[in-house]
């Protein structure tokens, strides 16, 4: 049966169940992060953990829009995209709290989740990183002429580094089938983004590459899934990379238990944002029931549970396999 | 003097050379609220935003633009948050910086600090954990300053912002939080000096950076068994005081030598090829090594520790070099 969804653009091509899985999804990657940081102010986690609360609808609206065999790549708050793009949370999970059966042997941590398998080609935490990689994918799949498209995911403070420049315009150059997706949730760290850059929506770069550039609403997973349907249907016609901005917003503060406002941002910016939750916008939008939301509730706690229990009940990693892999 | 932690040292060298020298002037990623390590705080609300200036995520940007402001005059000091995004500045930082003295016959120099924190022991995993001060020392062209406790480092931290040249000033995240006693105002610790920080007969220790709080642990732990370490921090590596390490391995005889960037090519292969040239006959043992694995530096505690020096090996290592004597 085919819901009526409040979007502006809102996919008539969508059928009820597919909504419920977007927002169950979205769900699914808020109760995850909460987990994380739940087991990182334990101290079950080690290192750094960045959590993507408040940023669910871009995940999700992008990875809605892809096929298994497309690439993502991400960044060091990538949670939300590898579970989106189907990442095991079983392995995930594990990778986190640093077991043998983590999806990287616990080599990488929170910061490099990757799961090659469902087309995850990883967090990069070097802020920009993934563009080339992104455009070298590209690259690879022009040359392969499977139709398949690499979409990176990167931050608002990343699109001042270099390689995003450069990433796009080889893309532009050589019309690979490449989405940049930023999200902007108006800060890197600290630095506000109308201090850190010149244009206020960062999409407008794309002119210089001779792409199209659009903003949306990054709290609005349909707004999201509809431009990235775009983006994707113009790269698998060959027709090159599209740059998309969603505004949007982390919850949480920058990393590991920082405190969720000040000293950079304010208690009433932060709650001016909560307002706009993507999960109660897609409540609202889908017209999700009391009795649709509790048994999602329900199957996502169950699936949190086995993950973390998977998680804690795996042996730890050998010491020795520290040494494999290691070639040269 | 009085006791502070390494953060505050570094934190009250750069007030009092800011406060000496208006040229001098700071550019960095969140470094107005030094939000990650707190090294510049309080800095901007002294001095203004024009001289301590949060940048973007622009590592190639900013250490090139430091280079040009050098060349016209100032004195920048650029944080790179983490040592391991200094990579993406290579180019200023070698092609540029460590050249322009000398490719331009002498007409300018680059008065440039590049400070930044490395190494491991936090699990922030292969990308935000390594000690790559060997890759530098490699260098001509660029100073190299490992300070290893908080006096150290506001010393040094003072001479390399006086140095007419390029310093890349590599800051420990495990000393941080580390407190000493460290003198009030005025205190200059020169370049290509190294010096004793705890005397023995029976070994010489030679440490890099943090790895000097690890060997007087070792020392420490020696000494309980009847060892007694000498225990030598060169505090630069570029330029390097090869002098007073041999000094201490001809009274020794014995020598090995502890750092965290990887062993292959490390420091230490320097340092050790400098101690036979200079004191081969008085060497009763090969030098031993200390080093990270030559393996990334995994996220997991277990694992990074495994891969980590820390005192049991460098004791190890001790017995091992004391053992080959015999
Ligand atoms: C090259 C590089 N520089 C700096 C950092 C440290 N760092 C990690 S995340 C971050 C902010 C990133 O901001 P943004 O791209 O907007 O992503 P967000 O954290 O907001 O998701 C910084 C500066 C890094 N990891 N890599
Ligand atoms: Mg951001």
């Amino acid at each position: 049966m085919a819901a009526k969804v409040k979007s502006k653009s809102a996919s008539r091509s969508l059928s009820r169940d597919d909504y419920l899985r977007m927002y169950r999804t979205m769900l699914c990657i808020r109760r995850f992060e909460e987990k994380t940081d739940e087991l990182f102010m334990a101290g079950r986690i080690k290192g750094a953990v960045h959590v993507s609360i408040g940023q669910e609808a871009c995940s999700v609206g992008v990875c809605s829009a892809l096929n298994q065999d497309d690439a993502i790549l991400t960044t060091h708050r990538g949670h939300g995209h590898s579970i989106a793009k189907g990442t095991r949370l079983n392995e995930m999970m594990a990778e986190l709290l640093g077991k043998a059966t983590g999806l990287c042997k616990a080599r990488g941590g929170s910061m490099h989740i990757a799961d090659i398998s469902k087309g995850h080609y990883g967090a990069h935490s070097i802020v920009g990183a993934n563009m080339p990689m992104a455009a070298g994918m590209g690259l690879a799949f022009q040359l392969e002429g499977k139709g398949r498209v690499a979409v990176v995911f990167f931050g608002d403070g990343a699109s001042n580094q270099g390689s995003f420049h450069e990433s796009m315009n080889l893309c532009a150059i050589w019309k690979l089938p490449v989405v940049f997706f930023c999200e902007n949730n108006h800060y890197a760290v600290s630095f506000h983004v109308n201090r850190s850059t010149a244009v206020r929506d960062i999409s407008l770069r794309a002119q210089s590459y001779n792409a199209p550039g659009v903003t949306v609403d990054g709290m609005d997973v349909m707004a999201v899934y509809e431009a990235t349907k775009e983006a994707v249907a113009r790269a698998r016609r060959g027709e090159g990379p599209t740059l998309i901005e969603a505004k949007t917003y982390r919850f949480f503060g920058h990393s590991r238990g920082d405190p969720q406002f000040g000293p950079y941002r304010t208690k009433e910016e932060v709650e001016r944002w909560r307002k706009r939750d993507p999960l109660l916008v897609a409540e609202k939008m889908f017209k999700v029931t009391e009795a649709e939301k509790k048994a999602v509730q329900g199957e996502v706690a169950e699936e949190m549970a086995v993950a973390v229990e998977f998680a804690e009940k795996s042996p730890e990693a050998p010491l020795p396999s520290a040494l494999e892999d290691v070639y040269a | 003097m009085r006791e502070i932690t390494f953060v505050e040292a570094l934190n009250e060298a750069l007030h009092e050379e800011m406060d000496r020298d208006k040229k001098v002037f700071i550019l960095g990623e969140d470094v107005e609220l030094a939000y990650v390590f707190g090294v510049t705080k309080g800095l901007a609300a002294r001095f203004g935003k024009d001289r301590v200036r949060d940048t973007p995520i622009s590592e190639l940007g900013i250490v090139g633009a430091g280079v040009g402001a050098a060349m016209a005059g100032y004195r920048p000091v650029i944080e790179i948050m983490f040592m391991d995004f200094i990579m993406l500045a290579m180019d200023p930082l070698i092609n540029q910086a460590a050249k322009l003295r000398y490719m331009l016959g002498g007409q300018l120099s680059v008065p440039m600090v590049v400070r930044t924190p490395g190494g491991g022991g936090v699990q922030y995993g292969p990308t935000h954990s390594q000690c790559l001060e060997a890759w530098f020392m490699q260098m001509p062209g660029i100073k190299v300053a490992v300070p290893s406790d908080p006096a150290d480092g506001k010393g040094l931290l003072k001479a390399a912002i006086r140095d007419d040249n390029p310093v890349l000033f590599v800051e420990h995240k495990m000393l941080y939080k580390q407190k000493g006693l460290v003198p009030e105002g005025e205190h200059l610790v020169p370049f290509g000096r190294a010096v004793v920080k705890r005397p023995g007969a029976d070994v010489t220790l030679v440490g890099v950076g943090y790895q000097v709080v690890n060997c007087l642990r070792a020392a420490e732990a020696l000494a309980a068994e009847g060892i007694s370490a000498e225990v030598v921090d060169p505090r630069t590596l570029a330029p390097l005081d090869t002098a007073t390490i041999a000094e201490s391995v001809r009274r020794t005889g014995r020598c090995v030598v502890v750092e965290e960037g990887h062993l292959r090519s490390g420091a230490g292969s320097e340092i050790a090829a400098a101690i036979q040239q200079e004191a081969f006959d008085y060497l009763d043992a090969p030098i031993g090594r200390v080093a990270a694995l030559d393996a990334p530096i995994p996220f997991e505690p277990r694992l990074e520790a495994f891969v980590l020096p820390n005192p049991d090996k460098i004791a190890k290592a001790v017995k091992q070099v004391l053992g080959a004597a015999v």
